[in-house]
């Protein structure tokens, strides 16, 4: 027992660390390839500038992301030994193809983005901009497709019995396109969008506040403002999608994340609430039949509650799938209108006037992250008490070989290396944006006009 | 079961994970080799000459562990989860080491105080030098076996049962082959006094290599039971260890005459011929178990169903021609001295 939870602390710590980071890679990336295309059409210097300077902060958390990324990558052999054998079969073909067709991709042509400036030429390393973009988008797709096949299996038979029971691929395709996989990497895409977005946001807000950098950052705003715009509202749809497949294949975790209990009664919608798993009820705010009406488009339709399931195959921790996925769609939201709210005071011109919103930017860098994590836990408790959604359970998948002692000393290491590159990171960050694109003494804005 | 080429699939997918860990012995080796000298140069340009040296390929050069350990996991998943819980703490202590390079690779530079860049220096040292001899000492275990019994479960020590003597001395080993490689692929990339002071150590490195690889051969001849069974029965793969041999003793020759690229070549293949040397004695082994033989962990009984490796040998036939493009585009961008400019490290 302890072995398992320490286990399950050790992972969650390693991959919501992990996952702080590749997300703000990905939205980077995106940002970049926008900016730095913008420079090649117009050969306007400013957006040179800008992709320099996004090229500096992408560089330190594509960092932190692959040096973390790989540690994910043996944990599932060191503390999930009996989960490796059980999925090596169908995870380890999406976990190559992501190493020989993103991986590759992206890590390579990040040498030539970093340091390639004055070895290539502009379109050349444009080109890679465009590789590394597209080479983290792909590692997104594998990594997602082996999450969503442990949520929805599909393509695959049960060999064997007991501990040598495992999962073997019958057909590639509807592995990868398991019912779960498509919603889940467009809702992960534009999340880590969005992460990217912010921070851009966040920023230039910043400089704006501080009246420094004036031209260029209205520049980035905008671009940033318009993207976060156009995915906080498509964000809305494969959530949507994502949630209704939920609802269709894993009926105990949408229960869970609604606090719904009794099968023959309609399921109400909440707001904001509080799940009490012993008396089964919930307080908050709600939309009386709002689930029922979002799954059978019916007020009374009845929606599967957690009593139709036997105790050991409910999530345990109802509450807390259930503030976690609150807090992501809340946060989703207040985003939508937040943006909603930016553009419409740009199309009336008054975008920059406002001193509160722009100080709301500057932190609202921290909402995509925190909804980026409460969804993946949401999704992650959810699925409890089973690692593969109905076949393996996560009290049977860790490795029994490795003793608390032992998870205890890499639990600790994990914590104390991981604090200091917390810290150096947001050092790191800090610097490079105090220090800003350039040099303002020898570049002021009014210079860049001229260039 | 069913063949390609009149080779059953799992030796296909032995021959792929061969291949990738070939790759990263020989990529990072000379990354983690130029590490392992860190200290041994004494002014900071000569450090940050170093590090930039590898500065924009290392990353790709990593990317061999990523999908070697993913051709591991996906060909032979009971591999990859035996041999990983049983190899707990060194793996772990593996892992550390890596994100705290990457982390002094990324930030030693980023401010000029001496005690800022000295600790990165002396943890970049440390990191470097025990990933190469982590590795070695991996190898040494999976040499010697595991007590594996049913099931493929581990039964042996748990803390710091890995530090065996033989294991010990193939960590050693690995570490002096990186340092040589890691010493000449610096030579190419350095001029002036570093390349003069390169020189110098490159012959240390050939030293403390020959020695220890000298002595782990007699104990591997001596002490490993049955190492030699193999190549009595097919007595024409007695050309691995006679290529191994003549690969070694041409790198002294070629680095007398200053030919460093040659040099270089026949380091990779020493670490390339050394590494089939392993591989063909333990064939099909891929995990000799210490308790029964009947519980080693076989090419065969890892292995992914047929389907599946069928599926990843497609994707390893469409991926490969794509890196190798990747990889050649980027050491052409990057090749010669290394300069240092507003980009660097």
């Amino acid at each position: 027992m302890e072995t398992e939870i320490l286990a399950r602390i050790q992972f969650a710590f390693t991959i919501a660390y992990h996952y702080i980071y590749p997300p703000l890679s990905i939205g980077l990336g995106l940002l970049m390839v926008i900016f730095e295309g913008l420079y090649l059409k117009t050969r306007n210097k400013q957006y040179e500038v800008l992709t320099r300077f996004w090229l500096k902060i992408f560089a330190i958390t594509f960092g932190i992301g692959v040096a973390t990324g790989i540690i994910m990558e043996f944990e599932f052999g060191t503390n999930w030994s009996v989960y490796s054998r059980y999925v090596g079969d169908i995870f380890g073909s999406a976990l190559a193809a992501e190493g020989l067709f993103a991986f590759a991709l992206e890590s390579t042509f990040l040498g030539i983005l970093i340091f390639g400036w004055n070895k290539v030429s502009p379109k050349v390393h444009f080109i890679s901009t465009i590789g590394v973009f597209l080479g983290s988008m792909f590692s997104a797709i594998w990594i997602v497709v082996a999450n969503s096949w442990q949520q929805t299996p599909a393509g695959y038979h049960i060999v064997g019995e007991g501990l040598n029971a495992r999962a073997e691929v019958t057909d590639f395709w509807a592995m990868v396109f398991n019912p779960s996989s498509v919603d889940r990497i467009i809702h992960v895409w534009q999340g880590a969008f969005l992460a990217g977005a912010f921070l851009v946001l966040s920023v230039h807000a910043y400089y704006l506040l501080k009246g420094r950098y004036v031209e260029i950052s209205q520049k980035a705003f905008k671009i940033a403002l318009l993207v976060a715009t156009a995915i906080s509202l498509s964000q809305l749809v494969s959530g949507h999608s994502s949630a209704e497949g939920v609802s269709k294949n894993q009926p105990a975790k949408l229960a869970a994340m609604e606090g719904h209990y009794e099968t023959s009664a309609p399921a109400d919608l909440y707001l904001l609430g509080w799940v009490d798993n012993e008396v089964k009820e919930v307080t908050g705010l709600k939309v009386p039949g709002g689930l029922s009406f979002l799954v059978g488009q019916d007020l009374k339709a009845p929606v599967t509650g957690l009593d139709a399931f036997p105790k050991e195959d409910q999530p345990s921790q109802v509450n807390a799938v259930f503030q976690f996925y609150h807090i992501m769609i809340s946060i989703g939201m207040f985003l939508i209108g937040l943006t909603l709210y930016a553009t419409y005071l740009w199309l009336r011109g008054r975008l920059f006037d406002k001193k509160w919103l722009l100080r709301i930017f500057a932190f609202a860098v921290l909402l995509p992250q925190i909804a980026n994590q409460a969804g993946w836990f949401a999704a992650e408790m959810g699925r409890q008490p089973w690692v593969v959604y109905g076949h393996l359970r996560t009290s049977e998948a860790f490795s029994q070989e490795v003793s608390s002692n032992q998870i205890l000393f890499s639990l600790i290491l994990f914590f104390i290396v991981y604090t200091l590159l917390f810290l150096l990171f947001l050092y790191s960050m800090n610097k490079k944006i105090k220090h800003g694109p350039y040099d303002e003494a020898e570049n002021p804005d009014e210079f860049l006009k001229y260039v | 079961m069913e063949k390609f080429l009149g080779i059953d699939y799992p030796t296909l997918w032995y021959l792929v994970v061969g291949l990738l860990f070939s790759g990263y012995a020989i990529l990072e080796g000379f990354d983690y080799g130029a590490g392992a000298w860190h200290l041994f140069f004494k002014k900071d340009m000569s450090r940050r000459i170093a590090i930039n040296a590898i500065g924009p390929i290392w990353d790709a050069n990593q990317v061999w562990l990523i999908i070697g350990a993913g051709a591991l996991f996906a060909g032979f998943p009971v591999m990859y989860a035996t041999m990983l819980s049983a190899m707990y703490v060194p793996f772990m202590l593996f892992l550390m080491l890596l994100v705290l390079r990457s982390a002094a690779i990324k930030f030693r530079s980023f401010e000029p105080m001496t005690w800022w860049r000295k600790s990165w220096d002396i943890l970049y040292f440390i990191s470097n030098s025990g990933i190469a001899f982590l590795l070695g000492v991996v190898l040494g275990n999976i040499l010697t076996g595991f007590d594996i019994g049913e099931n493929f479960t581990y039964k042996g020590g748990v803390l710091l049962s890995f530090l065996g003597p033989y294991p010990l001395m193939v960590g050693l080993t690995t570490l002096s082959i990186f340092m040589t490689q890691g010493a000449i692929f610096l030579l190419l990339k350095t001029e002036g006094r570093l390349y003069a002071r390169l020189t110098f150590l490159l012959k240390k490195g050939m030293i403390f290599f020959l020695v220890s690889f000298a002595i782990t051969s007699l104990y591997t001849l001596v002490f490993i039971p049955g190492v030699s069974d193999k190549f009595k029965e097919n007595p024409v793969f007695f050309i691995l260890p006679l290529l191994a041999f003549l690969a070694v003793a041409n790198i002294p020759r070629l680095v007398s005459k200053k030919r460093y690229v040659q040099a270089l070549v026949f380091s990779s293949l020493t670490m390339a011929f050394l590494l089939m040397l392993v591989a063909f004695q333990l064939y099909p082994v891929l995990l000799p178990s210490t308790l029964d033989p009947k519980y080693s962990v076989t090419i065969y009984n890892a292995a992914s169903s047929q389907k599946s490796l069928s599926i990843m040998l497609t994707i390893v036939l469409i991926g490969a021609p794509l890196i190798a493009m990747y990889f050649l585009f980027l050491y052409r961008t990057f090749k010669g001295k290394v300069k240092l400019d507003d980009t660097s490290y």
